[in-house]
């Protein structure tokens, strides 16, 4: 057993942020981002080979930790940062065209493409929670530069709503990392090691329950503003909307999880300290609230890409209250949704992206037609709405109905809130797509090659999520489960 | 009551009522120079005293007899204040009478004489002057209760006398409320003793002024007295400040040699409130009247605050 | 001694309370750069205090750090800044600053009532000051949301970063030292990037008003 792989991991994005800082702007700039980023996706498989051959440990003087849980958030985010980085090179080079992007854009663009990369990584392999802190505002720095980086109006407000409101949101972790730090100090004595995850949990029981009753409320709303819950959900269409359709795959499907990641390992805490039901009653409450309100404004919606930022948020909620329902079956299929999620909906911002940038704009009343212009985008964007409203056999169908059944076990009233919840999302996305695909047009058909790999893998992987999950994949998620859901 | 007591107690009267115009004259000399001007003298309220009183008084037609009245109150509502503020004893005969409540009452009422005998004669600037004045008044002494609040919280007792027998005379010790409650009590006394940024007593310009607008029909030995106990309450301040923020060398009972000794650390304490006063006025610009309330809401605000930083801090 | 000690904490922590209703009321940004900077140099204080009554050194190196970055360092930029912004004016709070103080006094309020059975609870010397630490933590808060401007807003984020400094060291003292200079690098960075941003702001809009940065809204 070496500990070769963990520092490629990191090393490869954070190599690559430096490298393409210095010459991002070259023609050949975006291949270099696919490079490295493959990079990245190789080492995170030989960790988890190692993992899975293994079991979980820690590495690094026990400052970074990987176990089931992370590894496998460890390997859905290099492959969808390489996915996305190989839509990206196509997808960035239409933008030069079209004169939105410069070369200084560029390079300022790969750059942060690695080190937000990183700052993912980091935050999903670290033991440290007050790391944890310090990676996930990382994140947010180099997010809130991609989101910008069109230089519009409309971006710049996006990136400095996103700013403002997720400081000031994880201000609020930090303070209740504080407070986590300040329990550690009583249970397992102060010093660099009392913020250690494991230490943490392997002393959870002994945490005082009046402090990490507090500290929880802060951790929760602090990366609830990331992960977008509602009512922290503001920045969240406006930052996917404004920024370049590559960073709304990314924050969409890798960011979000991340932020559910960190709530996650505190909840486990939580649960320790205080018993099963304290954590999980804010996590479902917040859950049911983002699910219900998201659904309701999705048909209010007019741009592409806000549509599906809401409908980013209907899914974080249900995964949260999946979260929140605890139990093996419940958090097995939030993890289930988590993974199906991220590859569905990074594959529908590729196909809306390509749409948005035939038109010209993300207005979804001045797209139309894309079967014509170019069936695969076409079928692209059908195909993964269809996925993201849950119709069988998609993956996340089978997590949704994970999560309907145990709903109704566990508190049978919100069965049928989830139920109209889902419904009205149906409508209200079918009612755009539809016109979008088939609508009649008169545009010309697509001057470049779209890349449409990347759809397609991600949609065939969610489909088959939904028929079969591998046995190694299923062994993860019930080791996760455990632990997670207790 | 003791002989002594009884001693000091006309000693601290007699006190105010000398050192009030000195402390008036000082902090104008300081205003003048430190706003370039050359200074009228230390002595001026004095002269100013003294020429008003050998003026005769003239009256209003309309005049009732509250006008008439009227300056002998305030004259000795501030007078009284004065004489239970310690200043240089604790042992002051007349402290047990009037607490720091009783104390807020006195000038309270002082107050509303004043805007009664301005409205009296019906003129427009009388009423207007008496309205801003009850404006900060209203405003003012909450304020001021809640700043003496805080210092009775420490002790444990509303009597003047024995809040400073307390703060001043146990172990030293940082009180942080005390700290809220001095900053509040700093925006109070300039509010309450009309100086800039609230009021400017310099000027007699309609749009602004509050204090002057009151004594604007009165001649003579009224407005003497009137002036007099205007530097009377700032003496009264003066003494409060003192007696709660700098206690040190206020004489305990019964003990001529520290009260001789508390006079010249008195005088001392008076010179650089003085000078810090005018530092003050000099350094600031005067606010529009609308921005008063929000000038003594925030004073009272801090007042609070340092209650609730005491019941959180504890002692 | 630690009698004395104790004190002059509880001292620092009343200033910072005082320092962040001030912030709070203030309206022009140049004494707001003033007012911030006394707060970093009663933060730099509180820790130097803390540092000398618990004996640990690493807290003198984190008191070191805090007065490079948040007394010299960030308010030297922020001046810069609204130099070369020219924004020195006074700026009007969405609510008027009665009411806004009279708020800021019910999340005191608040935030000593949820402090109180967690500070019982902390070893620390200065766990008194928990609350007034959360108090501050909020009126920052409560100070970026009621400024329509930019630069104030930032300088809430700022102070807001001060008082949670504070509160780590007045329960805990201190974060471990890397998390610590992780959270330095990130302020460093946020506050340089802020900077950037601020002029393609202006560039766009020709203001730094925030009222220009509504056009995103949901209908």
């Amino acid at each position: 057993m070496n500990a070769l792989p963990l520092p490629l991991l990191l090393g490869m994005p954070l190599a690559g942020g430096f490298i393409l800082a210095a010459i991002g702007h070259r023609p050949r700039a975006p291949e270099w981002n696919a490079a490295f980023s493959l990079g990245t996706l190789l080492a995170a498989a030989w960790l988890t080979v190692q993992i899975v051959e293994s079991g979980p440990r820690t590495v690094f003087a026990q400052q970074f930790f990987i176990d089931p849980l992370n590894v496998f958030l460890v390997a859905l985010t290099a492959f969808v940062a390489f996915t996305t980085a190989l839509f990206s090179r196509a997808y960035m080079r239409v933008e030069v065209g079209h004169g939105r992007m410069t070369a200084a854009r560029m390079r300022l663009y790969h750059s942060m493409y690695q080190f937000f990369c990183f700052t993912m990584l980091l935050a999903l392999t670290t033991n440290n929670l007050g790391i944890l802190w310090v990676a996930m505002e990382a994140a947010t720095l180099t997010t809130v530069l991609l989101v910008s980086v069109y230089r519009t109006p409309a971006s710049l407000e996006a990136a400095w709503k996103y700013f403002i409101l997720c400081g000031v949101g994880i201000a609020q972790a930090l303070f209740g990392t504080i407070l986590l730090y300040l329990a550690a100090d009583r249970a397992i004595g102060a010093g660099g090691d009392a913020l250690l995850w494991t230490h943490l949990a392997a002393a959870k029981h002994m945490l005082q329950p009046t402090i990490i009753s507090l500290a929880f409320v802060f951790l929760l709303l602090g990366y609830g503003t990331k992960v977008g819950l509602v009512p922290l959900h503001n920045w969240l269409p406006d930052a996917h909307a404004e920024g370049p359709t590559p960073i709304s795959a990314v924050l969409s499907g890798l960011l979000l999880n991340v932020a559910l990641y960190a709530v996650l390992r505190c909840k486990v805490l939580a649960d320790g300290a205080l018993g099963p039901g304290y954590a999980g009653g804010l996590l479902i409450g917040f859950g049911l609230l983002s699910v219900v309100v998201a659904a309701l404004l999705l048909s209010r919606q007019k741009d592409v890409k806000r549509m599906f930022a809401y409908s980013s948020i209907e899914h974080m909620g249900m995964m949260t209250f999946a979260f929140g329902l605890g139990g093996p079956v419940a958090t097995f299929a939030g993890l289930l949704h988590m993974t199906a999620h991220s590859l569905v909906k990074s594959a529908i911002f590729f196909a809306a992206g390509h749409g948005a940038q035939k038109t010209g704009g993300q207005l979804m009343e001045d797209i139309r037609g894309l079967m014509t212009v170019s069936p695969t985008v076409g079928w692209g964007l059908l195909l993964g709405s269809l996925a993201i409203l849950g119709m069988p056999p998609f993956g996340i169908f089978a997590s949704e109905f994970l999560i309907l059944t145990t709903a109704m076990h566990e508190l049978p009233w919100t069965a049928p809130v989830l139920l109209a919840a889902l419904g009205v999302a149906f409508a209200a996305v079918l009612r755009r797509v539809l016109p979008m695909v088939f609508g009649a047009t008169s545009a010309r058909r697509l001057a470049h090659a779209p890349a449409l790999l990347p759809v397609f893998v991600h949609l065939g992987l969610g489909f088959m999520l939904g028929l079969y999950i591998p046995p190694y994949l299923e062994q993860w998620y019930g080791q996760a489960a455990r632990m997670i859901g207790g | 009551m003791n002989p002594f007591g009884l001693l000091a107690q006309s000693f601290a009267v007699l006190l105010a009522l000398t050192l009030a115009p000195l402390l008036k004259g000082w902090i104008d000399m300081w205003r003048a120079w430190l706003g370039n001007r050359s200074a009228p003298g230390l002595l001026q309220p004095y002269r100013v005293l003294h020429k008003l009183f050998h003026k005769e008084s003239v009256l209003a037609d309309t005049a009732s007899p509250l006008f008439r009245l009227a300056p002998y109150a305030v004259f000795g509502c501030v007078l009284l204040a004065c004489a239970i503020v310690p200043t240089l004893s604790t042992d002051l005969p007349f402290a047990p009478a009037a607490d720091a409540i009783a104390l807020v009452g006195l000038l309270a009422l002082a107050r509303v004489f004043m805007a009664l005998a301005a409205m009296d004669i019906g003129t427009a600037f009388g009423s207007l002057g008496a309205r801003r004045e009850m404006l900060v008044g209203f405003l003012a002494e909450p304020a001021l209760l809640i700043v003496l609040f805080n210092a009775s919280l420490i002790t444990g007792s509303t009597s003047l006398a024995s809040i400073v027998e307390t703060l001043a005379h146990q172990q030293f010790a940082i009180h942080p409320s005390l700290a809220f409650a001095g900053i509040a009590f700093a925006l109070v006394s300039l509010a309450e003793n009309a100086r800039i940024p609230v009021d400017n007593p310099a000027t007699h310009l309609e749009l602004t002024m509050i204090h002057e607008a009151l004594l604007l029909e009165y001649s003579g030995r009224h407005l003497a007295l009137m002036e007099w106990a205007a530097s009377l309450k700032l003496f009264a301040y003066a003494g409060i400040g003192l007696a709660l923020f700098f206690p040190w060398g206020i004489a305990q009972a019964q003990s001529p040699a520290a009260m001789l000794a508390a006079l010249p650390l008195l005088g001392l304490k008076l010179a650089i409130g003085g000078l810090a006063l005018a530092l003050v006025e000099t350094l600031s610009a005067k606010m529009r009247l609308f921005r008063v309330p929000e000038f003594l809401a925030t004073a009272f605000l801090l007042a609070v605050l340092g209650l609730l930083v005491h019941s959180l801090l504890g002692d | 001694m630690s009698h004395w000690i104790v004190q002059s904490l509880n001292l620092f922590a009343s200033l910072m309370l005082i320092l962040a209703f001030a912030m709070l009321s203030q309206r022009r940004i140049l004494s707001l750069i003033h007012l911030f900077t006394l707060q970093g140099l009663t933060v730099v204080c509180a820790t130097a205090t803390v540092a000398y009554a618990t004996g640990r050194h690493e807290l003198y190196f984190s008191a070191a750090l805090t007065f490079t970055l948040k007394v010299l360092l960030i308010p030297y930029l922020l001046h810069r800044l609204i130099q070369r912004l020219k924004v020195q004016w006074d700026v009007e709070t969405l609510i008027n600053i009665p009411t806004l103080m009279l708020i800021g006094i019910v999340l005191v309020v608040i935030a000593f009532n949820l402090a109180a059975p967690v500070a019982q609870l902390s070893a620390s010397i200065a766990r008194g000051t928990l609350g007034i630490a959360l108090a501050c933590v909020l009126l920052s808060f409560m100070m970026m949301i009621t400024r329509s401007k930019a630069v104030p807003q930032v300088i809430g984020f700022l102070a807001m970063e001060n008082a949670l400094f504070f509160a780590a060291t007045s329960a805990t003292y201190g974060m471990p030292m890397m998390v610590e200079l992780g959270i330095a690098l990130d302020v460093l960075v946020g506050m340089l990037i802020l900077g950037v941003f601020l002029f393609q702001i202006r560039e766009q809009f020709d203001s730094l008003d925030i009222h220009h940065l509504e056009r995103l809204k949901e209908d």
